[in-house]
């Protein structure tokens, strides 16, 4: 009989509760962004997925091996990587990457291809405005006409890739 | 300081004046009066859908309609007129007769509800002596639209909703009415008009604070579970039945269920409002004279449509706060926990009375 009585009692009190909780959240601004009026004020989280991108230094240098994990782990086939042999300077046979094509009409945002990337060298930005009038265009090239391999220091970089690349493999296996 | 029933009179002293015939005065005043609720019903209807879209967006941080108008406001008008111009899509295998009248008969319920309520000082459609009796049988009518609708849909989903939905709306009838019950005696009559006379001192919440706010909270819940929202959806429940009773209707068949909803949503909250806060009636003190002269000059209809706002937004709260409830936890609440406390509500409070312990 006790019991039925403080149960309504508690059940009204956890029911203000629920009720001051979104009553907080009533008063608080909003947060959504209109978008064309306030299109050059529009902060998007850090973590939006937008498009994908491969971020060249001031030299026009990137960071791609031209492994092509990324494009394995895409389940889209989104994105193409086009590998030359070259020699360089010292005779010996060395991969570059000729072409990195990323079809945006099929990405379907899920991060694999960054998350696995050994190296670290594609990203997504926020810039979300995509519209063209072709669907070829929606197909991008994310190498620089003229870029190069990025020279790492390589005691300190290879080690951390060596870390970095069997934990990120287990994370995706599982 | 202009009342709304000084406009009525003034148009009917008009009309006497000028037309000879009193039988004629009288058909003229008879459409007036039926187009004015019609009209009142569409705009309180309109009204509540943008104010409603508008509230759950804050709730839920967003800003809602925006785009039609100023802050959105014409969205409701562009909705209209898209679902006065979707096609009605004809069924086959389903009680045809019963299919079309389901709807007719849900606003038909809410319809005469409204001439039941008193909107302002003077200004109301029937005054009866069993105002709140009225006003609590036909608010019930629809419900056997919406059985109607899910029995002539042919159509599992549609019978599952309009069965929740009657075992609901039968079982919450009990304590919206036993709460009710309370305040005719304290009131000592069913009489709406008699009701607002004798909250003019003090409203009802004040006259037995304790017994009428246990009766304004089980009057709300149950209200609000009659109006098949919020946590007490159950018949329409998207994720399990799709939309309930009016799964198979289209265009403004289904707009007749959609505005009959809102409409029982604003004639709950006016039925609330006049019975437990006042009605129009503004907010008096014994002893406070200069206090009460001023309340005194807010015209009534603003008292009647703001405290009715007041509680339509307190059902949209509920509505936009909690989860949905499971069939045997709402019987629980209707049967094992509302319906004694309306009870003991009732004997409370006829204690008081009896003993003269009222303010
Ligand atoms: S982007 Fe990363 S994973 Fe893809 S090919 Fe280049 S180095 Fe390999
Ligand atoms: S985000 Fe997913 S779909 Fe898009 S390119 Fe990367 S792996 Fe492919």
């Amino acid at each position: 009989m006790i019991k039925y009585f403080t149960n309504i009692f508690s059940g009204i009190v956890n029911l203000l509760k629920g009720m001051k909780v979104t009553g907080k959240v009533l008063i608080s601004p909003a947060v959504t962004q209109p978008y064309p009026e306030k299109r050059d004020e529009l902060k998007p989280k850090d973590r939006f997925r937008a498009e994908l991108t491969m971020p060249h230094n001031a030299s026009n240098e990137h960071k791609c091996t031209a492994c092509g994990i990324c494009a394995m782990n895409c389940p889209n086939q989104t994105i193409q990587v086009t590998k030359n042999k070259i020699t360089d300077e010292n005779g010996k046979p060395k991969i570059i990457l000729d072409q990195y094509l990323y079809d945006i009409g099929s990405c379907i945002f899920c991060g694999l291809c960054t998350r696995v990337c050994p190296q670290g060298a594609i990203e997504f930005t926020t810039n979300f405005e995509h519209a063209v009038y072709t669907r070829s265009k929606l197909v991008k090239q994310l190498n620089q006409p003229g870029s190069k391999k990025m020279e790492v220091a390589k005691p300190a970089a290879a080690q951390q890739k060596v870390d970095a690349e069997p934990k990120q493999n287990n994370e995706n296996n599982q | 300081m202009l009342q709304l029933s000084d406009i009525i009179t003034w148009i009917h002293e008009f009309l006497s004046a000028n037309i000879p015939a009193e039988w004629a005065v009288k058909l003229i005043e008879y459409v007036l009066v039926g187009l004015g609720f019609l009209t009142l019903y569409a705009l309180i209807a309109l009204f509540l859908i943008i104010f409603e879209r508008k509230i759950c967006a804050y709730f839920q941080c967003r800003l809602g309609p925006n785009r039609v108008g100023p802050w959105g406001i014409f969205q409701v008008i562009a909705d209209m007129v898209k679902i006065l111009l979707k096609e009605i899509i004809p069924l086959k295998h389903n009680d045809k007769l019963l299919y079309y009248a389901a709807p007719f008969i849900v606003i038909m319920g809410s319809l005469l509800t409204f001439g039941g309520l008193q909107f302002a000082k003077g200004v109301h459609g029937v005054d009866f002596n069993i105002g709140v009796f009225y006003l609590l049988a036909v608010s019930s009518i629809s419900i056997i639209g919406v059985m109607l609708a899910g029995w002539s849909s042919n159509n599992k989903y549609s019978l599952i909703g309009a069965m929740r939905s009657g075992a609901q709306v039968i079982s919450f009838e009990l304590s919206a009415c036993l709460s009710m019950m309370a305040m005719v005696i304290l009131c000592g009559s069913m009489n709406l008009s008699d009701m607002m006379e004798s909250q003019g001192r003090l409203w009802f919440i004040f006259q037995a604070p304790i017994p009428a706010f246990i009766g304004m909270v089980i009057y709300l819940i149950a209200a609000h579970a009659e109006t098949n929202r919020g946590p007490f959806d159950l018949p329409e429940a998207e994720s399990e039945l799709t939309a309930g009773y009016h799964v198979e209707y289209s265009g403004i068949t289904f707009g007749f269920f959609y505005v009959g909803e809102y409409c029982n949503l604003f004639i709950n909250a006016a039925i609330g409002a006049l019975v437990f806060l006042g009605g129009w009636q503004p907010l008096h003190f014994p002893g406070c004279e200069g206090f009460n002269a001023v309340m005194d000059y807010i015209p009534s209809c603003v008292w009647f449509f703001g405290k009715t706002l007041l509680l339509i937004f307190l059902s949209l709260w509920v509505r936009w706060s909690f989860p949905r409830l499971r069939i045997d936890q709402l019987l629980h609440l209707e049967w094992k926990i509302m319906l004694p406390f309306s009870l003991f509500n009732i004997l409370l409070m006829a204690v008081l009375v009896a003993n003269g312990w009222v303010f």
